[in-house]
């Protein structure tokens, strides 16, 4: 079963137009993974998901457990569901990590003692007093992203490159929650959550066993394959070539 | 015991806890209250510290008189001039030598029904003591008026004074406050001002002068409600060696005007100050100037002040409504963050009293 549709999918941020005809089928259980050049329009996907005003939707929709939401509040979409971990969430003066979870453990029904257990498990218990973001390291921010979203418990998890600037032993701690939160340690059938991980080295990859993966590229989505395939090529043969390479198989294929 | 209060003093208890004024024995070290120009109750609950009014203290010691416009000039201006009047009252409270009071004493400055209440207090902070103030300010619904509230504060060596004011009145009142505050060597002065309230205008200035080694916090949160007219600094004179000043304004303009000043003045050698002025506006109409000062008269001297002024990030409401809160939820998480300011070292239930005013000064904000 679907759990999320984009359809046609139009964003513009201010004037400019990031994303042009994107069209994106994820099914309930299944993890994909989200390739593309630096400005490509990943970050905006996601943010038109959960409903960031600064990116308009201005053609097609969303459609998430059969509900269209393309024009819901971003908190009635997470009340339904999807979770996001940002590439660089703001910082917000005077308010601190722990009130921001009670906030998330509201959503996934968890109890006091849950957000400390987290908290412990994503080793941010020194942190939880602190105003949220400010003056957290690259880490300690993917940390706290992740530790929100388990709060949360959503079943559509977006995670906004999860493993950027992140040192061995902590890809590892994010590899594990990751894999948790997406139920990849059930066998397929039982899965119920989804995800899509943005990356750009793949290093999470090594944790996460992901379903599918895809480019973005000159707005829209192309490339889909194999994980493991589509790094590789973007490796050896550059976003550009690894295009040309997939557009060439798409004609053979068809012809 | 506050309902016997109540039934005795004839006041609005309801009005008073707004202002942190518990009347409450086992919370507070001593008490005082002031209606207009009358002392409705004082006592002090703790063998170090004095409370009563300064018109007894007046008589009970002689030396209280050489304290009286010690630090003020009674020709400062109008307001000096008109408090300085046969009539006037106010409260007397001193920590004895070496006396360590962690709970505090109120004191509530009450305005009932005069059309001018004129107050002068004196705080006597002696050698080696630590003392703990929460003043409330407020009147009577309805009331029109003028407050004119002198304070002269002394904070001998080595004591600590920790002073939390919190001021609750009506658009119809006008607030003249005139405070002076004088550190001794190794002292320390903190000072809380909270101001949530609509109130016609407020006018206020308070200058510390400190010695060698001591050292002055204000603190201060203000929120400009349509109508109302603020206008509140915190000076520093640092004029012994090695003394330090920060100033902490928040303040925040819902169609009202705010004046933030800030003067911190190095007037001695090796002397630090900071001054860190944040305005947060929540409404087309309004006003927040901030003028933040600094002075230097001795090379070796290290002040510094940032001051910024903006509206909430759309970003900020964003990112907690993917947490799940309305957009309303958000905007009032976002403000409550920006009124918190970090106080070091004040007893916990003075930040009880704060945070609670804050709570219920938040649906004014939405
Ligand atoms: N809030 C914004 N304001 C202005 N421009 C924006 C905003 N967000 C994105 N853009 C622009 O939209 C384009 C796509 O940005 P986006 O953040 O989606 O890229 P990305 O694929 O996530 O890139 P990266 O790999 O660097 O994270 C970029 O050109 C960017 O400058
Ligand atoms: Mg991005």
């Amino acid at each position: 079963m679907g759990i999320l549709r984009v359809v046609n999918l139009g964003v513009e941020v201010g004037e400019r137009k990031i994303l042009k005809n994107v069209n994106l089928y994820i099914k309930s259980g299944e993890t994909f993974v989200l390739f593309g050049p630096n400005g490509s329009g990943k970050s905006t996907l996601l943010n038109a998901i959960i409903g960031n005003p600064t990116y308009r939707v201005v053609s097609g929709r969303i459609m998430f457990k059969k509900i269209d939401v393309t024009n819901l509040p971003t908190n009635e979409r997470t009340k339904l569901g999807i979770g996001i971990a940002f590439q660089n969430p703001p910082k917000i003066s005077g308010v601190k990590l722990i009130d921001v979870l009670r906030f998330c453990a509201r959503i996934g029904g968890y109890t006091e003692e849950k957000i400390l257990e987290l908290a412990e498990k994503m080793n941010m218990v020194n942190h939880l007093y602190r105003e949220i973001n400010v003056g957290f390291s690259g880490g300690e921010v993917k940390r706290s992203e992740l530790l929100q979203l388990m709060l949360m418990n959503p079943d559509l998890i977006l995670l906004d490159e999860p493993d950027s600037g992140v040192d061995l032993e902590n890809v590892a701690l994010i590899g594990e929650a990751i894999n948790e939160l997406l139920e990849r340690d059930k066998n397929a059938e039982s899965r119920e959550k989804s995800g899509i991980i943005i990356t750009h080295q793949g290093h999470i990859l090594d944790y996460v066993d992901a379903d599918y993966a895809a480019i973005l590229y000159n707005g829209r989505i192309a490339c889909i394959g194999e994980p493991e395939d589509i790094l590789n090529q973007i490796r050896n043969h550059g976003y550009e070539g690894c295009m040309a390479r997939c557009l060439r198989n798409m004609n053979e294929n068809s012809g | 015991m506050s309902e016997e209060y109540e039934r005795e003093l004839g006041v609005d208890t309801e009005k008073l806890k707004e202002v942190g004024i518990e009347l409450d024995k086992s919370k507070r070290s001593g008490t005082f209250l002031l209606e207009d120009q009358e002392t409705k109750t004082f006592a002090s609950f703790f063998e170090g510290v004095e409370v009563m009014s300064i018109r007894d203290a007046m008589k009970k010691y002689d030396w209280v008189k050489n304290y009286f416009w010690k630090l003020l000039d009674r020709n400062q201006d109008e307001y000096t001039r008109e408090a300085d009047t046969e009539d006037v009252n106010g409260y007397f409270i001193r920590a004895l030598p070496g006396a360590k009071v962690e709970i505090p004493v109120e004191a509530c400055l009450y305005l009932k029904k005069a059309e001018k209440q004129k107050v002068h207090n004196i705080v006597v902070a002696e050698e080696n003591s630590e003392l703990n103030i929460i003043s409330g300010c407020t009147s009577h619904p309805g009331v029109t008026g003028m407050h004119i509230g002198l304070s002269e504060f002394f904070v001998k060596k080595d004591a600590k004074l920790s002073f939390t004011m919190i001021h609750s009145w009506e658009p119809t009142i006008e607030v003249r406050p005139r405070t002076a505050i004088h550190i001794d060597e190794g002292g320390s002065f903190i000072s809380n001002y909270i101001l949530l309230n609509p109130v016609k205008l407020v006018q206020t200035y308070p200058t510390a002068y400190l010695e060698k080694d001591a050292r002055v916090v204000f603190n201060s949160v203000i929120v400009a409600l349509e109508g109302s007219t603020i206008d509140s600094g915190s000076r520093a004179v640092l004029r012994g060696e090695n003394s330090s000043a920060e100033i902490v304004s928040r303040a925040i303009s819902k169609g009202g005007k705010v004046i933030a000043r800030g003067h911190i003045i190095g007037d001695a050698p090796e002397v630090k100050g900071h001054l860190e002025c944040k305005g947060l506006m929540l409404s087309e109409n309004g006003l927040i100037h901030a003028i933040p000062e600094l002075e230097a008269k001795y090379p070796n001297v290290e002040l510094s002040h940032e001051a910024a002024i903006g509206k909430i990030a759309e970003e900020e409401i964003f990112y907690l409504m993917s947490r799940g809160l309305s957009k309303d939820e958000a905007t009032s998480a976002i403000v409550r963050g920006f009124m918190e300011i970090e106080i070091k070292g004040l007893p916990d239930p003075l930040k009880e009293a704060i945070d609670r005013t804050i709570e219920m000064a938040e649906k004014d904000l939405l």
